[in-house]
């Protein structure tokens, strides 16, 4: 009984191990780590951070990750709402087959539809800008949004919705008032995956963005590739990535396993 | 029973008009260049299904294909049992239960190129962590960039690092869904831990390790950012998996036709797994 207490506990430490690393490395100096192995920095230093804080092309990277990411998830939400709803309440022509091809993009691979990307928003005239990258991400968010919501939504018994009617609630008002707090935590799991899957993102993002709208991973890329001694600098970049996601995943923390289930445990 | 509503199509134009703009018109793209041969210039000429013939026949696709089935294989062999292993040992309730959910969820919510990078810069043979401790503590010679065989390890290990947890979360919901009730049973029956694992808790969990599998396939078989930061497919190309070589090709070498080709070889087997994914959910739907 012992033993088995330990199986979490070893998967979380084995979990943790790399990320340590990531951000022991942050806080290293470049001087330290070329110096050779260390387990915790010698001197600590926050001249990775400083400079990402007052390099524009640095913070920019963030903030225009941050923009596209919050556009993408309000727009995934706002349009999977009805969708949801009537995948859930009605059943009309073609319903199953269009909830079958709204899977399928789901499950496309990115990398099919990297170049089309570019041509497409390129000849429209979106290209390099932040609701490029948030309309391609609807692709797979927007999919996943609906499957979600739907789930959620078919928990709600439909007796709710007839004594709405008889009580004489229009549909947007009984919509507003009545359903969406009924289904407030759907929404929010919804919105969590929305803007995960966005965050989490790079090739599509770094295909449809050059300079205006360069999110943060393709700024990490170029430094990879340009001075490879600047591990520090990469790790304090890796290291403030992961902190976002580590904020929004404790609001969630009970429904993540029902989100990825897509609305279905 | 749902109400016959043919207006509920209002409800799904928005969604449908804004997944059509981004599914619709770039696979149409695709369709044109796999049956066309251009020479720059927006000059093209047909091509019939050369390009299809050759994708299918080059020994360069059978071995990307090769390597991400297997690729695939091994994490689904080695994340699946772990995964049910985990939650299994988990508590059931307690303090310690979120605290475990949230740490456990956090290698997924860290962008995939920082994924790569971070077990890049873990696994530097001389001042990487772990390149540290197998080089220096361990004296096993281990470096990615010039073992195959070390940097299929790798990917691996940063695969069931990043995913496992997907597996637990879900099985982990569907263990706490089982009432006490039946483990009284279990045990006044003086069943085995083993029983008590193929006959209550394996039943209770067939939905969400269905759903957990059919994810971990898919999303697998699509992997491009993590391996391509850590390793960019090599040593040579022996971690090119499907998704790195089409990009090499298309965005590299920018051979459209064969690029497009071989993206809609790659989409068909998706298809054909997004369907399995989608009568196997919907069957389960009917059951419950």
């Amino acid at each position: 009984m012992r033993l088995k207490s330990l199986v979490p506990v070893i998967y979380i430490l084995f979990l943790m191990l790399p990320i340590y690393w990531l951000v022991a490395m942050s806080f290293k100096t470049t001087n330290e780590i070329l110096a050779g192995f260390s387990l915790f920095p010698q001197t600590w230093t926050l001249a990775n951070y400083i400079e990402i804080f007052t390099d524009p092309t640095w913070y920019w990277g963030y903030i225009n990750s941050i923009i596209y990411v919050t556009m993408n998830t309000v727009i995934s939400v706002l349009v999977a709402l009805p969708a949801a709803y009537a995948f859930s309440r009605y059943s009309f022509v073609g319903d199953k087959h269009l909830f079958f091809w709204l899977l399928t993009n789901r499950m496309a691979p990115a990398a099919v539809f990297a170049l089309p990307f570019f041509q497409l928003y390129s000849a429209v005239g979106l290209f390099d800008t932040h609701l490029a990258v948030a309309l391609a991400h609807c692709l797979f968010n927007i999919p996943l949004a609906v499957w979600i919501l739907e789930g959620f939504m078919s928990g709600v018994p439909k007796e709710l919705d007839e004594t709405a009617y008889v009580d004489g609630y229009s549909f947007p008002r009984f919509f507003a008032t009545i359903f969406l707090p009924a289904i407030k935590s759907g929404v929010g799991v919804a919105a969590f995956f929305c803007f995960m899957f966005s965050w989490v993102e790079m090739l599509l993002s770094k295909t449809l963005t050059a300079v205006e709208a360069k999110p943060i991973a393709a700024v990490m890329t170029r430094t990879a590739s340009s001075a490879g001694y600047e591990l520090g600098l990469l790790a304090a970049a890796g290291t403030l990535t992961i902190i976002p996601g580590a904020i929004v995943i404790y609001f969630v923390r009970n429904y993540i396993a029902k989100g990825f289930a897509l609305g279905r445990v | 029973m749902k109400t016959q509503n043919q207006r509920a199509w209002l409800f799904v134009t928005p969604v449908l008009l804004l997944v059509a703009f981004n599914a619709l018109i770039p696979m149409m793209t695709v369709v044109n260049y796999s049956v066309q041969e251009t020479f720059g210039n927006n000059l093209f000429f047909w091509q019939g299904l050369d390009w299809f013939e050759q994708v299918l026949r080059s020994e360069r696709f059978h071995n990307a294909l090769g390597r991400q089935f297997l690729f695939t294989f091994l994490i689904l062999i080695i994340e699946v049992p772990l995964g049910i292993a985990i939650a299994l040992a988990m508590p059931k309730q307690g303090p310690w239960v979120p605290f475990c959910l949230v740490t456990m969820a956090l290698p997924m919510l860290i962008p995939w190129n920082v994924v790569g990078a971070m077990w890049n810069i873990f696994t530097l043979p001389d001042i990487g962590l772990l390149g540290y401790f197998m080089n220096h503590t361990l004296g096993i010679s281990y470096d990615m960039t010039q073992n195959p065989f070390a940097a299929w390890v790798t990917i691996i290990v940063m695969d069931v690092w990043h995913w496992t947890s997907l597996v637990v979360l879900l099985a982990y919901a569907g263990l706490v869904s089982i009432p006490n009730a039946y483990y009284q049973a279990a045990e006044i029956d003086g069943a085995s831990n083993w029983a008590v694992f193929r006959f209550i808790q394996l039943p209770k969990m067939k939905t969400v390790l269905t759903i957990a599998i059919l994810l971990r396939f898919m999303d697998s078989f699509n992997i491009y950012t993590e391996p391509f930061v850590l390793t960019g497919g090599g040593p040579g190309n022996s971690t090119t998996l499907l998704s790195i070589d089409l990009v090499k090709i298309a965005l590299g070498q920018f051979d459209l036709g064969p690029a497009a080709a071989m993206s809609l070889i790659y989409f068909a087997i998706t298809l054909l797994a997004s369907w399995l994914f989608y009568t196997l959910m919907t069957k389960n739907d009917n059951k419950s």
